[in-house]
């Protein structure tokens, strides 16, 4: 299989890349999307559009850089010394990098691979980005809408002043989605949300993603090709930092265009 | 069993007894001081030696009240000064500094540590009392306010560490700032161990003499505000055993034993809070 880093948009055409998103508002947008980590380059000319209100999948082996491109999406990645981006991301028509980052995020939230509650009490993670934003509103009643979104609050109405340690994994991992949607993001990152957790948990959060993108835009990075079959509307194969394939999911799965991405989906590496 | 294996059985209990009676003779230093301090000590302590000012040598009933309460004002000046300077510096060691940089404010520190508490002392007659032509309570703060920065400054950077990135992160993805992330996330998770080494270090600055000889001088009456020279707990066992009075010697005894109560109660409360769990801390 020869993987020609140097042909540039190579393997998805402009053709391939309107396609899956005709007929829905672009969100996000990404143009030639180089990423480097210090000297070494781990996104090659990565050009992908998100759909509005959609669930889009980022999935791919370990190591390919689906992490590494989420992560821009929000500018996380600045949190990390010696990286270097060039390209451009823009967020309904307005480059990410030239904003404000804390405003950014806000729009752009995130939940990640482990859960990460703060020891705080539940009302409090849930509130943490209100307080800090300034909302000037009724706390508590945000914190019970976010907690109902997550379809959490039925299981914590009770404790709300308790510890958020003291929830299961599963729990804290919605706690977390709840206190991301807290701040009414318009787009919500989550980066394996669920290879953490058991499969109990991981389908009440997949139900939960197909209910949140009727007003909300969802991107999720996932190992796990099954989760992005019965949860997304859009898939973006990627190998080695580079975008191979991005399709309506059924599309992807069944037919594939290139090579590569069959050789994936069927199993034969990964 | 063969003579290999009686020997090695042999020497491992004979290594086993004697690391046991080294950790047994530490323990039992410790002992033998609270021994000696009780039972030298024991006669003086009544309710009116923790209330009276001292007395003239020869009249009963002195006190130390005045040097429980100096103490107390020297260490609240010295938290003052010891606290936000150790505190901020360990959240610049922790949160933003590059290596070289944080390599010599660590290096910086270490070595502050390792000044001799003469030294320090010596160092805050020169730069407080000179100035000011007179000893005081503020200058004897001020000495133990030096002596305490460093000690709070590494174990609180060891606490900040110890916050796990993934908190930071979890944050910053709301929109915070890093300046909010550390306010609002990082020191409140790392809030525990940071009381626990504002107290340890407290504790180690209130039994320190040498750096209130020439600062804080000490006083056989009550001092008022922080310009006058002032008692501490310390200083009047120093000066009460080395005079040749007996009743001054079970005094220093007395003060002795409970300067050591408040510490071993201090270190007590502090292990408490290091110990509860992460959930419970604010």
């Amino acid at each position: 299989m020869a993987l020609a880093k140097d042909k540039p948009v190579s393997s998805v055409s402009l053709g391939q890349q309107t396609a899956p998103t005709a007929g829905s508002a672009v969100r996000l947008k990404i143009e030639s999307l180089n990423f480097y980590y210090g000297k070494a380059q781990s996104l090659f000319h990565v050009s992908l559009e998100i759909a509005a209100n959609r669930v889009t999948a980022m999935i791919g082996p370990s190591g390919c850089g689906k992490s590494t491109l989420l992560r821009t999406f929000n500018r996380m990645h600045e949190t990390i010394s010696h990286t270097r981006l060039d390209g451009k991301i823009l967020l309904d028509g307005q480059d990410i990098l030239s904003q404000d980052v804390t405003r950014l995020r806000r729009k752009v939230g995130m939940v990640f691979q482990r859960p990460n509650p703060f020891p705080k009490s539940i009302f409090d993670n849930v509130a943490y980005g209100l307080r800090i934003n300034g909302y000037a509103g009724s706390l508590s009643e945000h914190v019970e809408r976010s907690l109902r979104r997550a379809a959490l609050w039925e299981e914590v109405k009770d404790r709300l002043h308790k510890s958020a340690y003291g929830l299961s994994g599963g729990q804290q991992q919605r706690l977390c989605i709840a206190r991301a949607l807290a701040v009414d993001p318009e787009v919500l990152l989550l980066d394996e949300p669920c290879s953490a957790l058991d499969p109990v948990s991981t389908a009440k959060i997949e139900d939960l993603l197909i209910e949140l993108k009727q007003n909300c835009t969802i991107v999720i990075v996932t190992h796990n090709m099954q989760q992005a079959a019965r949860v997304s509307d859009f898939t973006a194969f990627m190998l080695t930092g580079e975008l191979i394939e991005f399709q309506p999911t059924p599309q992807l799965f069944t037919t594939p265009t290139d090579p590569r991405t069959e050789a994936y989906i069927t199993g034969r590496f990964g | 069993m063969s003579l290999r294996t009686i020997w090695r059985k042999g020497l491992s209990a004979v290594m086993m007894s004697l690391t046991g009676l080294c950790a047994l003779l530490t323990v039992s230093v410790l002992i033998l001081v609270l021994g000696y301090l009780a039972w030298n000590g024991a006669t003086a302590l009544h309710w009116s030696f923790f209330t009276n000012l001292p007395a003239p040598v020869g009249e009963a009933g002195g006190g130390i009240a005045n040097a429980i309460v100096g103490s107390a004002k020297l260490l609240l000046v010295a938290a003052l000064i010891g606290v936000p300077i150790g505190l901020l510096g360990a959240v610049y060691l922790a949160e933003y500094a590059s290596s070289i940089p944080a390599f010599t404010v660590r290096y910086a520190a270490d070595l502050l540590n390792g000044v001799p508490s003469i030294v320090i002392g010596i160092f805050a007659y020169t730069v407080v009392v000179l100035p000011m032509q007179h000893f005081s309570a503020l200058a004897g703060g001020f000495a133990l306010g030096v002596m305490m920065i460093p000690i709070i400054l590494r174990s609180s950077e060891d606490f900040l560490r110890a916050v796990p990135g993934s908190l930071r992160e979890g944050a910053m993805a709301v929109g915070a700032s890093k300046w909010k992330t550390i306010l609002t996330v990082v020191v409140p998770a790392a809030s525990g161990g940071i009381m626990t080494a504002i107290l340890l270090a407290l504790s180690r600055v209130a039994g320190e003499t040498a750096p209130l000889l020439f600062t804080a001088f000490g006083n056989r009456f009550w001092s008022n505000g922080w310009n006058e020279p002032i008692a501490s707990l310390p200083v009047v066992i120093y000066t009460y055993a080395i005079s040749p009075y007996d009743d001054w010697h079970r005094q220093a005894w007395a003060a002795g034993l409970v300067l050591l109560g408040l510490v071993l109660v201090t270190n007590l409360v502090a292990r408490g809070l290091l110990a509860r769990p992460a959930g419970q801390r604010r």
